[in-house]
């Protein structure tokens, strides 16, 4: 039996960036905030300092900043008639763990997605006619706008500090940045990291085909940089150990750079670490939540009552906790009828490998944001109508970092698979080779999306969540495009010899590809095809936030994190001058 | 404004006995108070980490063992609950304890004989007004011959000069209230004045060892004391612990967030003012070490793979993140304690109000052996325009075992 605790205004499941952020927000307001995490507590001085965070063995092969699949981990299946099967090693994607969330092992990469990515359905009918998109294809409009989601946008990214070139303020337009971004008010807070070799001579490829390359914008602070809540970061070393590891030089935006220095401060936060959260209850009405039951560490369960609960955690764990809590409808892929577990999706990733024989790339030095990016074919910035797909890819050519292990794996055409000829191609391979990438687009499917599996059960007894995914038509398509675009610049950089990366022919969960997982807990106007208003508000419990990419109604060719933390502020605030003045839904189903 | 108001006050209880003015001088009596208390840094000492404040039991490591922070808490059993005024103001102004018996001046009483009756008054009323808590504390853990509080007799009669503050009539108001702070409640001659054998101060604020850390010279040496430091730079330090060069740690991040950021501002600028006219000590002509002897080598490479990825190349740092070692008072200090043990255990600096970040030193303890600890602590004493004495392996393996104890 549940212990049942004194009850808080605002319970947080997950303690990661929009848990951080959000419960900085409310606490600022004045309410008393309970985060509770599943993970152990982080900090950057015991955790991961400049002494350890670079072992790549501990944390970019044993993954220790990651979940353990023994926590907590999903089925897997690619189609609607096999069998899931648990997923006992992550492997495409790793979800984070512990204070921070994946916030803390992040590359920094911090994009806006585009104004057209909030009305994609509406948009991309209007301009292409609803016949030119696929039967199956189930996007959405997102309820919200790019122009609500703006002010928040720009103060995600000063929280987080990102160094950036703006290629729009306010409608003027600069080529030293981005030129198809939407406008910005202003530039970002730092400005862009110093430039790699690779990244100057896809520059200069880019443009002398016509194209837009610019630097990517980050939260890698280029510069010292004290955020508007106080908190200080440093200058980035260019160590290249970003992903999968902490930050020991304080550069890296994180909840633990840029946020919890001032929450863990106020006396009206508390964060509880190792604590799973079970379930969120609901009062007898159904209509309200009275907060979440949760286990410690020592296995005893607490209730604690709240007024609003912010589900937090990372976007396949929400819609995993609104599935074994009961609140919405589970979807169906026979009916298309129910919305939680809908339009689930993920990225795709294809691109050009490209091997000199003359050059030191120094691939050392380098930072999880350092590329240089071109938007030319990313979203709708080029015309589809002669192509026959939707969507795009953002193009990279990146130094995010030159990790032996990691980089051992690159094998050069020709070079031997073992022994002497595969290590002294290592050797000359490590400073030779740069690549091209593109990140791309899935859009949603009527039969890509999340359920509790059947069959097999966590550690607590609960149903695993289990995917049901694979590749579509229009994205095959429209990665083949992306991977021709990329090698029509590799070969205008000269190399010796080019690989074409292309997508598999089917999704598989084991070799790394992103941990842009998306959906099944969408946002919307239309409580058919969306589990959260535009203000993130359960539909079925008014007092339910849920926050995250789980929100997005498809996946754009960029990474997620900004418009996470964007949306996370948004919501945050229509609680603090919405909701609180009138507690019940914000928006009329 | 305060002292009119209580002045006033005072007129009006004595004129219509109105409680609602009675009330109101007791109110800015405890608000003058809390303020005193947070100047004399009592809690630090009075409240063990976690404990309710001010309840007593925590120790306070001496030299010649351990004493134990009485309880200040109203209880009237085992707390102060039960002193008069004047046993109280006796106790912080003569270093006499309730019964007659003589106080370790682990309560530095040397430094508090300075406050006036009315300051001390003002932080007994304050006192009164925390939650009674019942906690029991012998202070006294001391071994023989130490524990005998008699001889605190003759401790006394050599070190110890009692009498309040007396303002110096040549110098402003500012210096005369920064001198009474620093002298005074602030007690900052505890860890920042070395102490004899027997305890005594002695060479008044050129610097002390207290637990395994270097408390730095306070005087206008530009070297290793405030010399080179701006009134605005102290006030900053301070109040938020961190500056474009400097970072409170160790104790004293304690310091600074617990009394020094809590205070108002115009006590930092007199305190500033006061502790910019500290003269030093004839500076001792100090030459850096050849930058070809084999520590200083060795020291450059470890450095560049340790050290250099915060503390930047050059040891210039980062403001208001990463302490500078080019110049720092910490690093190139005739002891160096601090500076050890700040690379073998790391220390995390201050979190205040106005700056929360609270960046941390990582231990090198662990990766780092005697001898390389000492080349590159001798190279950063020795580099950038610093000049200090070579730390040796030995020394680093005594702070070592110091800090296993």
């Amino acid at each position: 039996m549940a212990r049942k605790l004194p009850a808080t205004d605002v319970v947080i499941v997950g303690l990661g960036w929009t848990g951080a952020l959000m419960a900085e927000e409310l606490t600022a307001a004045g309410l008393n905030v309970v985060a509770i995490e599943r993970g152990p507590w982080r900090d950057t001085s015991t955790d991961y300092p400049t002494t350890i965070d670079q072992d790549e063995l501990r944390f970019g092969i044993r993954l220790d900043l990651f979940l353990r699949p023994a926590q907590e981990t999903f089925t897997f299946r690619n189609n609607l008639n096999q069998s899931a099967l648990p997923i006992r090693q992550f492997g495409s994607f790793l979800p984070g763990n512990g204070v921070g969330g994946a916030g803390v092992h992040w590359n920094g990469q911090t994009w806006r997605f585009a104004a057209t990515d909030y009305k994609l359905r509406s948009y991309l009918t209007e301009r292409y006619g609803a016949k030119f998109l696929p039967e199956d294809m189930t996007i959405e409009d997102w309820g919200v706008t790019y122009d609500e989601l703006e002010p928040f946008f720009d103060r995600f990214e000063y929280i987080s500090g990102v160094s950036g070139k703006a290629g729009n303020i306010k409608g003027e337009k600069d080529p030293a940045g981005n030129i198809f971004e939407d406008p910005r008010q202003r530039d970002y807070p730092l400005p862009p990291l110093d430039p790699s070799y690779a990244m100057t001579l896809f520059d200069a490829a880019a443009k002398g085909l016509g194209y837009h390359p610019f630097p990517r914008p980050g939260a890698n602070a280029s510069r010292a940089y004290t955020n508007p809540l106080g908190v200080t970061m440093g200058p980035c070393t260019y160590c290249g150990f970003c992903e999968r590891f902490g930050c020991g030089n304080y550069s890296k935006g994180t909840p633990q750079t840029a946020v919890l220095p001032v929450l863990m401060r106020r006396a009206n936060f508390e964060a509880r670490t190792l604590c799973e959260v079970l379930h969120i209850n609901k009062d007898a009405a159904g209509e309200r939540a009275t907060g979440v039951t949760y286990v410690d560490a020592h296995g005893e369960e607490f209730e604690q009552p709240a007024d609003i609960v912010l589900v937090c955690a990372y976007g396949l764990h929400n819609v995993r906790l609104l599935l074994l809590s009961g609140i919405g409808e589970p979807y169906d892929p026979a009916t298309g009828q129910g919305t939680v577990g809908r339009n689930y999706a993920y990225q795709s990733s294809s691109g050009a490998r490209l091997f000199f024989e003359d050059k030191r790339f120094n691939p050392f030095i380098g930072s999880g944001v350092l590329g240089q990016s071109m938007d030319d074919f990313n979203g709708d910035n080029f015309d589809h109508a002669a192509h026959g797909f939707v969507g795009g890819a953002g193009i990279s050519c990146a130094s995010t970092h030159g990790r032996p292990i990691a980089s051992s794996g690159t094998r050069a055409p020709g070079a031997g698979r073992w022994g002497m000829s595969w290590k002294s191609q290592v050797a000359s391979t490590y400073q030779n080779t740069t690549g091209i990438s593109g990140q791309g687009s899935v859009y949603s499917y009527r039969d890509c999306y999340l359920d509790l599996d059947p069959i097999y059960k966590d550690r607590f007894g609960r149903p695993l969540m289990r995917m049901t995914f694979d590749w579509h038509d229009n994205e095959r398509k429209m990665t083949n495009f992306i991977a021709e675009r990329c090698t029509e610049i590799a070969k205008a950089m000269n190399p010796k010899t080019v690989q074409t990366n292309r997508l598999s022919e089917h999704y598989s969960v084991v070799p790394y590809q992103s941990t842009h997982n998306t959906g099944g807990a969408t946002m919307g106007d239309n409580p058919k095809t969306s589990v959260v208003n535009k203000y993130l508000q359960s539909w079925d419990l008014h007092n339910v936030f849920v926050v995250g990419a789980s929100a997005f109604q498809h996946n754009a060719g960029y990474n997620p994190t900004g418009t996470v933390g964007a949306l996370a502020l948004w919501a945050a605030d229509a609680i603090k001058n919405r909701y609180l003045k009138n507690p019940g839904p914000l928006v009329q189903a | 404004m305060t002292m009119r108001r209580a002045v006033f006050g005072l007129i009006g209880a004595a004129a219509f006995a109105a409680p609602a003015f009675a009330q109101d001088l007791a109110y800015e009596t405890i608000e003058k108070g809390r303020a005193l208390v947070i100047a004399g840094d009592c809690v630090a000492c009075h409240t063990p980490p976690g404990a309710k404040p001010f309840s007593g039991g925590r120790a306070v490591e001496t030299p010649f063992g351990d004493i134990l922070a009485p309880n200040l808490t109203p209880d009237r059993a085992t707390g102060i609950g039960a002193w008069s005024d004047e046993e109280f103001v006796r106790a912080l102004q003569q270093g006499v304890g309730r019964d007659g018996e003589h106080l370790f001046p682990a309560l530095p009483y040397t430094a508090y004989t300075k406050v006036t009756r009315g300051d001390l008054v003002a932080m007994r009323a304050y006192l009164n007004t925390v939650e009674p808590v019942h906690n029991p504390v012998e202070p006294n853990q001391l071994p023989f011959p130490f524990n005998m509080r008699f001889l605190q007799f003759f401790w006394k009669a050599l070190f110890f000069t009692p009498g309040e503050y007396q303002p110096n009539p040549q110098q402003p108001a500012d210096w005369n209230r920064g001198a009474y702070l620093v002298e005074g409640l602030g007690h900052c001659a505890s860890c920042h004045s070395a102490k004899n054998i027997l305890g005594g101060d002695k060479a008044a604020m050129e610097g002390g060892t207290l637990q395994n850390w270097f408390a730095p010279n306070l005087t206008a040496d530009r070297r290793v004391g405030l010399g080179a430091w701006s009134e605005d730079e102290l006030i900053e330090y301070l109040k938020t612990g961190h500056t474009a060069r400097s970072a409170a740690s160790g104790p004293m991040a304690e310091v600074v967030e617990f009394q020094t950021s809590k205070m108002p501002d115009a006590d930092l600028k007199a305190m500033a003012v006061y502790l910019k006219d500290i003269a030093a000590a004839p500076a001792v002509k100090a030459t850096p070490l050849a930058a070809d002897r084999a520590d200083m080598q060795a020291g450059a490479a470890l450095y560049a793979d340790n050290c250099s990825a915060c503390h930047v190349g050059k040891g210039e740092g980062v403001a208001r993140l990463f302490p500078a070692l080019a110049g720092s008072a910490v690093v190139q200090s005739d002891d160096a304690a601090t500076l050890l043990r700040m690379v073998l255990q790391g220390s995390r600096s201050a979190a205040t109000d106005a700056a929360p970040t609270a960046p941390a030193m990582p231990a090198f303890d662990w990766k780092l052996t005697d001898a390389q600890i000492a080349a590159v602590v001798t190279y950063a004493r020795n580099s950038w325009g610093n000049a200090a004495s070579a730390v040796g392996a030995g020394d680093v393996k005594t702070m070592r075992n110091a800090l296993k104890n």
